[in-house]
This record gives structure tokens, sequence and C-alpha cells, in this order.
């Protein structure tokens, strides 16, 4: 056990470092560019059951430290990935890889999850209920409490893999839905999916995203991300997964200090592809300048 | 794709709102004319891609006009300033394809990335014709260097201040054996239903991480939903679908 793994429902990581869901494809742009096998894992792109092909363009917007994004969630569908892109992972990455489902009901939910159970190559289910840029899912089971946990019901009747469930940060009350997930029997919570932003274009007046909103992330979020994995961290038993605006080693380890037992990473890695391969390179060095000697105190310190 | 800092060599204004750099640096990792590279630039959260218009001993050529923040950033950069590129990004311009006589036509900030191909096509000894659009004269640029390449040039302008009046379809060759095209994508419909033989297309979209990460530039094909930044930007004629 290295100084720098953790433990995620019952799996040990080697590292906390977590490329997210949507900024890593399905893994291969990135094993062209460096051995994905020094990750803790990644979330693939999110799967639905049907394939998608998103929102119109455009579907990204600059921000001030940030980016916003409505790509709606395209994908090629369970059974493209089942049959396609799993096998082709399966070539390049050799640890467990965090599945990422979303859907628009709880029929689909469970019945992309019951698809993807079986496969060893899954470690864990990340399930989507916060995805701020499509109609009718995504966020709308994730700003409600109860509807959240039936969600949570559905998808864990499915499976014996570990659930993660995935909140949205477009709530008043974060710890009340975290704890709504864990007494529907969630093994762990990740969190914040983008915060719902817009921008105009100046010259047409009009909103630049085709969606009109868009998901907000990147460092500007970071703080407000921070402080709802320490909300939610303190609201639950289960495991927490932080994200949101980490770019560096030393906001892994504010992640961690607030609760969080891994931590993903999300834009960083679309303006340096290289971002999770540094971050890790750079983790002991910071550990030594906060004096930490291994990872796992900090989450028992929590 | 390579990530390399590039130095600014010069800064030129070409018209009053298109400029050219010129930056040294590994261009190794550029393959084929009618590729991009993305620009990181101080101050601002996503990079800028940007096509490349020329290769010539380590130093590469990049032709951009004012339209916001990152542009007027860049124009801003002075020699010995540096800059962090990815390199090689996209498919670029298929030169098999060329056949006897090929056409390049340009539309305003489209001409860069042909200027490359222009140079590669003629180290081929092929003729090369080119057509270049402006909207007017003072906003033509690069015209004196597709003439040095050896390429047969034709202007034209909307407002008919130089050469043919109006748009770059009304200044087509008689004959052609493929047609290279870039520029804003009514330009690139209105050639794409003018001519007959086959085309490479480069479309432009707004991106995200402009390596085939994100899915922020998809956009559909007959041959399936394409990333204009990975299986782009260069399309072909028969696999173009227009939305709407």
């Amino acid at each position: 056990m290295g100084r720098l793994s953790v433990d995620l429902c019952g799996i040990e990581l080697d590292n906390p470092v977590i490329p997210a869901s949507g900024t890593f494809g399905y893994g291969y742009e990135f094993a062209e560019l460096y051995d994905v096998n020094i990750l803790g894992t990644f979330s693939f792109k999110g799967t639905t059951r049907e394939p998608r092909f998103g929102n119109p363009t455009p579907r990204i917007a600059d921000c001030p430290a940030g980016m916003l994004n409505a790509v709606g969630l395209q994908n090629p569908g369970v059974d493209r990935v089942i049959d396609t892109e799993l096998p082709r992972l399966a070539r390049v990455f050799h640890k467990p890889v965090m599945a990422n489902v979303s859907g628009f009901s709880l029929e689909e939910y469970a019945e992309v999850c019951a698809r993807l159970d079986p496969l060893p190559q899954i470690g864990w289910l990340e399930v989507n209920i916060s995805c701020p840029n499509v109609h009718g899912g995504g966020m709308s089971f994730g700003t409600d409490p109860a509807a959240a946990a039936s969600v949570v019901r559905a998808v864990k009747a499915v499976t014996t893999k570990p659930v993660i469930i995935k909140l949205t940060p477009n709530v008043t009350d974060i710890a009340a839905v975290a704890k709504a997930c864990e007494d529907a029997g969630a093994d762990g919570i990740s969190l914040i999916n983008t915060l719902l932003g817009m921008r105009i274009d100046l010259r047409t007046r009009k909103p630049l995203l085709a969606n009109t909103t868009g998901g907000l992330s990147g460092p500007a979020v970071f703080p407000v991300a921070l402080r709802m994995v320490w909300q939610a961290a303190h609201a639950v038993k289960i495991p927490v997964v932080g994200m949101g605006g980490v770019s560096g080693a030393e906001d892994v380890l504010e992640m961690l200090m607030a609760g969080a037992a891994a931590v993903e990473v999300g834009a960083a890695n679309l303006i340096d592809p290289w971002a999770c391969k540094k971050i890790i390179e750079a983790l002991p060095a910071a550990m030594d300048r906060y004096g930490i000697k291994t990872l796992r105190e900090l989450s028992r310190a929590r | 794709m390579n990530d390399t800092i590039f130095t600014l060599l010069t800064q030129r204004a070409l018209t009053k709102s298109v400029y050219e750099l010129k930056l040294q640096g590994d261009t190794s990792g550029i393959t084929r004319p009618g590729q991009f590279v993305n620009l990181r630039i101080d101050g601002l959260y996503l990079r800028r891609p940007l096509s490349v218009c020329d290769l010539e001993g380590g130093v590469l050529t990049l032709i951009y006009k004012l339209v916001g923040k990152g542009t007027e950033a860049l124009s801003r950069m002075r020699p010995g300033d540096r800059i962090p590129l990815l390199t090689g990004l996209g498919n670029g311009y298929d030169l098999s394809l060329a056949g006897e006589r090929p056409l390049l036509i340009g539309g305003g900030v489209g001409v860069p990335p042909l200027y490359l191909l222009a140079k590669r096509l003629r180290e081929e000894g092929r003729p090369v014709s080119a057509v270049l659009g402006f909207n007017t004269a003072a906003e033509i640029f690069y015209e004196a260097e597709f003439k040095a390449q050896g390429c047969e040039v034709t202007v034209a302008t909307v407002d008919g201040s130089c050469g043919v009046k109006g748009f770059v379809t009304d200044a087509l060759p008689a004959e052609y054996s493929h047609v290279y095209c870039c520029g804003p994508e009514p330009m690139l419909r209105a050639v794409y239903r003018r001519i007959e033989t086959g085309g490479s297309f480069s479309f432009e979209k707004r991106m995200g991480c402009g390596f085939g990460a994100c899915m922020g530039c998809s956009c559909k094909t007959i041959t399936g939903y394409k990333r204009i930044c990975r299986e782009g930007p260069v399309l072909q004629r028969e696999e173009i679908l227009w939305e709407d």
C-alpha cells in the first residue's frame, strides 16, 4: 500500500486521482499520450440506453477561470459501449474503470446499470442524476431528495457493484440530497457536477450556447465545490468523491481534507491533456510540504 | 499531438484586423497542411485554435483576425514572448486527392491553411489554381504569397473593389480536378453546391479541448458523428450533412 493509495467503496486506488466523466472519453485519446494505468481510475463518458448526438453547437463557451459546456450527453449508447468501447479500453487500461450512467427515467437508469453490472472491467457505477444540459432527466432527479432516493433504489436493485451517485450543486440543501442517497442504499456520492450558467454573445445579443444554458466548471467553481463536499461529507458516512475545479495536487489535498475519499479532475484535462499525470506526480512533494505521510491519514481524519 | 512552447519572432498587421505571427519552436508534431494548433493565452481558460498557415525550418506562421478577447490578447504579444501550443491537431488535407489540377478556394481568414497546402502541392509539381475571396480590397492578404509559390491566383471581392466582383463562386476557373476549400460556412455551402468534382472542406467550430476529449465540436455527417477537432476539421464532400 503506497502513501498515495486510498480506498473507494472497498476497492483500493493507487492514488485518489480520477479523470471525471465527459473530459476523458473512453480513455484511449489519453492512452495515446501517457500510460493511463498511473491513474487511480477514470470515469468514462456518461452512457445512456440509446446513442445520443447531444445538443446543437456551439456547446462550449470560455469563462473567467473556467468554461461552460452544454454537450448534452453525447455518447454511442450502452450497446456500443459494451461491444466496442470497453474491449478497446481493455487493451490500454488494466484497472477497474468507473462507469458513468445517465438516464431519463428510473427504468433507463436501471436498465443501463443492469447491462453494465456483469462486466468485470467495471469497478463502480457512477450514476449521474445531475446533468444540467438535458431536459426531462438528469438534473431533475438530483434536485429532489425523494427523486434521488428513487434512482438509488432502482439501480441498487439490479447491481452488485458499488453505486456512487453523482450530485448536482444546483440545490439549496446538498446535505439533504446526500443523506437521502445514503438512506436509500447508495455506496458513495460524488460531487459537484457543473453549476448552471450562461453567456451572451455581445455581437448577436443572443446566448452564446445553442442550448442557452450550460454547466460551469474549472477553477472558478473550486471553492463552491469544496464547500459542498464538506457539507455532504459531514452529512453522510458513505465515501464522498470530491470534484469541481481541481487543477493541482494541492487542490486534491484540500478536497481530501474537506472529507473526500477520492478526487475527480474534469476541465483541467481539456486545457492540459497531461493534467492528471502532472497532479499525481506532484502529490508526494505537496504532501511533504504539509507534513502529510499518507493520504489515508487524511481520509481517516474525516 | 505535441505539447511545446513556441517563442514569438514577429507579429505584423496584414490588414486593419488580420495579423500574422511567426513563431519559433518544435514543429515536428505537424504532419499535414490543414491541421491546427491550440494556443494557451495568459488570462484565458480555454485554449484558442488557429490553423497552420506555413512551416519553414522550425518557424510556424499563424494568421488570425481580431474578433474577441483571445485574439486581442494575442495582438498584444511581442517578439520574445512564449506561447504554449498543442500542435498537430486535426486530420488536415489529403494531398493524394489533388489530381492533375487542384483548385484552392479560400475566404477571408479561411485563406491561411490553404497556403501551406499550395506550397506542398507545388513541391509535388502540380499546377495549382487559387481563388481568394474577401469583402473588399483593403481586406486582401497573401495574394502575393500565393503567386510567389507559382499558383494561378484569382481574387474576388464582394464590393468589386479588386479583382472579380462577387463571391468566390463567381470566380471559379473552367477546369479543376479537386477542390480544397476553407472559409465561412455560407461560402463552404455555396462551393459545395457549385462544384461537381470531389472536395475537401475545412470547418470551423467552437472547441473545448481541440483533441477529441470533450465532444464540444461534434457534427453529424453521412458516415456518423464526427468531432471537428479530431476527425475534422477537413470533411470530404460526400460525407457532409448540412445542418438545418
